[in-house]
């Protein structure tokens, strides 16, 4: 029907083609924008307008528990300097990190190998039993391994003594222990991370493996020169997914330290500090402040490994 | 390239050494693959045992075996008295039944030979090893069931996770379908923009939003745990796009030219062919809904009515850490549901990981 009354219009001033083109294609944009709707909404609403508001609050007093706000200037990020918690659950994320963070590429990285192994009997089986954990809720999986990781009776612990370890950590008890524990826990979710890599692995060309070979390669040269340049992308990926992962690092310690970040401090984490000073001290100027320094290191994090990038990840031209 | 391995490899070493070699690295590589897989499942296997154990067993000796055991006793003249196993001076040792305890002696009953009476045994009788059968309590299970009121949590969550299911299939299907089909003005831009969503820090956007949620009276209702999903998330518009733009566009263009309009397409041509990803977008919000702890745990906190499942078993586990029988039988049933799922979807979700995770 429009493209009917577009023809009798069109036919006199120009060429019959353009003006009916035209009125389609800014037909099928209006379209485009209403099934687009619901997204531009829900970012303005839940996203960006929050972040404004969140970064005006730095500046601010706010707090729930008034009813008045007011403008404190600088006062919120001078405090961020002022504040030994805020210092020591920076402190206890960062030392947190520098473990989790390559171990959690490491081993979905060795499991995705041995996935793609050609001598391994049985895949989808241990495809399964890996990604599986991954499944379990948080809150069901910290209190399985709260119960795996006691002292006296949890069965880590039975099966080092087994192996003649006499004396083992009592891992979430022990200020010295307790990181590498959450760790352990972390383990049993690289699933995703794994299937990825594993499903990268699969789509490596094998001519590359064949090319290899004919020059004598062995398993472990084909791995380091072919495999892991092909699926660097999916490496970065995760990479970047588990730095920003690790600074929202929250569920685990609040949980399994029934949230007192104890012993010590030393599971006291940067985002428990937030939550704590946000939602039990009702502080949310402050808390938008801290929430803020962590966005802005989230930040710099990902554009100094983007920066980093263009290195050590490769992009096969084409898509 | 087996083939190629083989002809390198013989012209250097006989044909059964390669067979030999070739068997040993299978055999290691499964023998590493074993040692992995029962680590994974060692803490499935201390919680199901533990979820089995009855409380007094725990109370007595939480580091003693690990089966769910039961003391024995045996039956003498209407009272039951626990059996022991009791080592004589030959050299054998006996199960008996404690029937009258002493300092110096105590007196037994032989189960098998009740009719001998009253057996004398000197010594003391605490240095005795108790005689123990497996016993499983599955009844922790239904004591738990009734104090966390698992049906109440079970359907909160059910409700939760199926309403923001509609809402994000809704939402996201729209929006995927604008980003694969429409020609908008700098669409790549935007979908830079909502894929650049996927690493902002929720914290960044939590204060003001739980703000205005408690503004506008939503805290302490499933409100804020929904209504967000109704507006799209940028997990599932790239996985249904990626779908999408894998569908042919001639038959839309087919039903355009019949005269459909773009809901019908969407409606008749394009859902009915994605079927695969739509089931993906839902499970996968389903269960991350199931698994969500730190929403609920904010916005539904001193409103045990209406807490999920998640949240549930948090706090009773929090105030129940005395009887981790119990703790542990409420962690495996809160992670059934979830499971289940997984184990008759694994092939969807799993290729849904792939999508997301590899094509970004």
């Amino acid at each position: 029907m429009v493209m009917a009354s577009v023809d009798t219009a069109g036919v006199l001033t120009s060429p019959r083609e353009a003006p009916k083109r035209r009125t389609l294609q800014q037909q099928q944009r209006i379209w485009g924008w209403i099934f687009l709707s619901p997204w531009i909404l829900g970012f303005v609403l839940f996203t960006a307008a929050p972040m404004i508001a969140s970064l005006i609050f730095t500046f601010t007093d706010f707090s729930l528990s008034r009813p008045e706000m007011s403008f404190v200037g600088l006062k919120n990020w001078q405090n961020l300097f002022n504040d030994p918690l805020a210092i020591i659950a920076l402190g206890v994320t960062i030392k947190y990190a520098l473990i989790a963070v390559p171990i959690g590429i490491l081993v979905p990285l060795g499991l995705a190998a041995l996935l793609n192994s050609k001598h391994l009997f049985g895949k989808r089986i241990w495809r399964t039993i890996f990604y599986l954990p991954y499944m379990v809720p948080a809150v069901s999986s910290i209190f399985i391994w709260r119960s795996f990781l006691n002292g006296e009776t949890g069965w880590l612990n039975r099966l080092l003594i087994q192996i003649g370890i006499t004396d083992p950590p009592n891992w979430l008890q022990s200020e010295a222990w307790i990181l590498q524990a959450f760790v352990l826990i972390g383990l049993w979710g690289v699933g995703n991370a794994m299937l990825t890599m594993l499903a990268t692995m699969q789509g490596v060309p094998t001519e590359l493996y064949e090319a290899a070979d004919v020059d004598g390669a062995n398993g472990f040269t084909k791995f380091l020169r072919i495999t892991l340049p092909m699926i660097s992308p999916v490496i970065f990926y995760n990479l970047v997914l588990s730095v920003i992962g690790v600074m929202q690092y929250f569920e685990v310690p609040y949980i399994a330290t029934l949230g007192t970040g104890h012993p010590g401090t030393s599971a006291y984490f940067y985002n428990m500090h937030l939550y704590k000073t946000a939602f039990t001290y009702f502080d949310m100027g402050y808390g938008s402040t801290l929430a803020w320094l962590m966005f802005i290191i989230a930040l710099a994090l990902t554009a100094a490994l983007f920066a980093t990038s263009r290195r050590w990840v490769y992009y096969s031209s084409g898509d | 390239m087996a083939a190629v391995t083989y002809s390198k490899s013989v012209n250097t070493s006989p044909y059964y050494a390669v067979r030999l070699r070739r068997f040993a690295v299978t055999a290691l590589v499964g023998l590493f693959a074993l040692v992995l897989g029962i680590g994974y499942l060692l803490p499935f296997g201390n919680m199901a045992l533990i979820a089995v154990k009855s409380q007094d067993q725990i109370a007595a000796s939480g580091d003693g075996p690990i089966w769910p055991l039961e003391p024995e006793v045996y039956n003498y003249e209407g009272k039951d008295y626990p059996i022991y196993t009791v080592p004589f001076e030959d050299g054998t040792s006996r199960e008996l039944a404690l029937v009258k305890k002493g300092r110096q002696t105590s007196q037994f009953v032989d189960p098998a030979n009740p009719d001998a009476g009253l057996v004398d045994w000197a010594g003391n009788w605490r240095g005795l090893a108790q005689v123990s059968t497996i016993a499983p309590h599955f009844d922790n299970f239904g004591i738990a069931w009734d104090i966390i009121n698992f049906p109440r949590l079970f359907g909160n969550t059910v409700a939760i996770a199926l309403i923001g299911m509609v809402g994000t299939l809704l939402s996201s299907i729209a929006v995927a379908y604008a980003f694969a089909r429409f020609p908008i003005p700098g669409k790549n831009i935007l979908f830079l923009v909502l894929i650049g969503t996927i690493i902002l820090p929720r914290q960044v956007t939590l204060i003001p939003t739980y703000a205005f949620f408690a503004k506008i009276g939503w805290t302490q209702s499933w409100l804020p745990l929904i209504v967000p999903h109704f507006f799209a998330n940028a997990y599932n518009v790239f996985l249904l796009r990626q779908f999408f733009m894998t569908l042919p566009r001639e038959l839309d263009e087919a039903a355009m030219i019949d005269g459909a309009s773009p809901f019908t397409v969407l409606y008749r041509v394009i859902i009915p062919q994605s079927w695969p990803a739509i089931i993906s977008v839902g499970l996968f919000h389903f269960i991350f809904a199931w698994n969500d702890y730190f929403g609920p745990l904010l916005y539904l906190l001193g409103k045990p009515d209406l807490q999920p499942i998640s949240v549930g078993v948090q706090i009773f586990n929090f105030q129940y850490g005395q009887r981790p029988e119990l703790v542990q039988a409420t962690s495996l049933m809160a992670m059934i549901l979830p499971l289940v799922i997984f184990f008759f979807a694994q092939k969807v979700f799993m290729r849904g990981v792939v999508v997301t995770g590899v094509e970004k």
